[in-house]
């Protein structure tokens, strides 16, 4: 069945994967970019939106309900990472992960989700990280917006189960993007060597994930987070 | 009635599936038309759209039929 699907932050890494493989579906897809449009887009309507700003949030969506209709899955990926230790993170550096990564999964649900309830089926899927559960040194403010996405999506999933809207995290481990390749290969290893699958995964299996949370198959899911993590965070 | 309480209807109609002649002004939300929380929301954010108004939340509390929702949505115009 086709869906019109958002991705949020789909220019690249997970959402791009995301957009991909919900595009090679056969579905209506929609992504958001701050930077750059992706290149193999063709079938993929781009729409250029910073999840910090509500006014250009609310203008996606309009663009998007205009050309495709209203949005019945949201994969709201978007999202940055300023990584220092804690010691020498200003206040800016921790709020701004957080509007970004936390309060602006907030912003597009919160837009999405009216046109969902009317329709009475919608799927929010969140992209968390494992280093919401485990923390990351280096990372108070990611893994702190990450840990609270876990917070927005089971709250948004009590408030709007009635109405027949899943909303749920996928919370990947080590991925293969650009997001990583800011790592250095020390770091790379130490991190890979943590996880029980021995390597990163590609983004596309996180994608598997988003798709099968987003399906009609998983209708009685939601509130969950689903690790996609090799391992990595098992027990946490 | 006025073309106020007509416009009114046209959106609890619509937000709460009912037909016109149950949106009396004694009905109650709850009992009534069977109105859910998210419900009352969904009809208040469209009838500050329809009628140009803001609504507060506290303005909400103990609100419960369609008579005091009209009066407070009109006596914000």
């Amino acid at each position: 069945m086709s869906r019109v699907v958002l991705v949020t932050g789909g220019n690249r890494g997970i959402g791009l994967a995301c957009a991909r493989a919900f595009a090679d579906a056969g579905n209506q897809v929609a992504i958001t970019y701050r930077s750059e449009a992706p290149a193999d887009s063709a079938d993929i309507l781009c729409v250029r939106c910073d999840v910090t700003n509500a006014e250009q949030v609310d203008a996606a969506f309009t663009e998007i309900e205009e050309k495709l209709g209203p949005v019945e899955i949201l994969i709201s990926n978007a999202g940055m990472t300023i990584d220092k230790l804690t010691m020498r993170m200003t206040d800016d550096d921790f709020s701004d992960v957080l509007d970004s990564n936390l309060t602006g999964g907030f912003r597009v649900a919160k837009r999405a989700i009216p046109k969902m309830m009317r329709a009475r089926w919608g799927r929010v899927i969140f992209i968390g990280s494992v280093v919401g559960s485990i923390g990351q040194a280096g990372q108070s403010n990611y893994a702190a917006s990450k840990a609270g996405l876990i917070g927005l999506a089971r709250s948004l999933a009590r408030e709007f189960a009635s109405r027949n809207v899943t909303v749920n995290v996928v919370a990947p481990g080590p991925v293969a993007t650009d997001m990583f390749s800011a790592v250095d290969d020390a770091m790379r290893d130490a991190i890979t060597g943590a996880v029980p699958l021995g390597r990163m995964a590609e983004p596309s299996e996180i994608a598997a994930a988003v798709q099968f949370l987003a399906s009609d198959s998983a209708g009685y899911i939601t509130g969950v987070v689903l690790p996609v993590d090799g391992g990595l965070g098992m027990g946490g | 009635m006025s073309d106020d309480f007509e416009k009114f209807k046209a959106c609890a109609v619509e937000i709460l599936s009912v037909s016109p002649d149950q949106v009396t002004m004694e009905a109650t939300f709850g009992e009534d038309l069977g109105a859910d929380s998210l419900d009352l929301v969904e009809l208040v954010m469209k009838l500050e759209e329809e009628f140009d108004v803001t609504v507060d939340e506290d303005e909400l509390e103990g609100i419960a039929t369609i008579g005091q929702a009209y009066n407070l949505i009109i006596s914000k115009k």
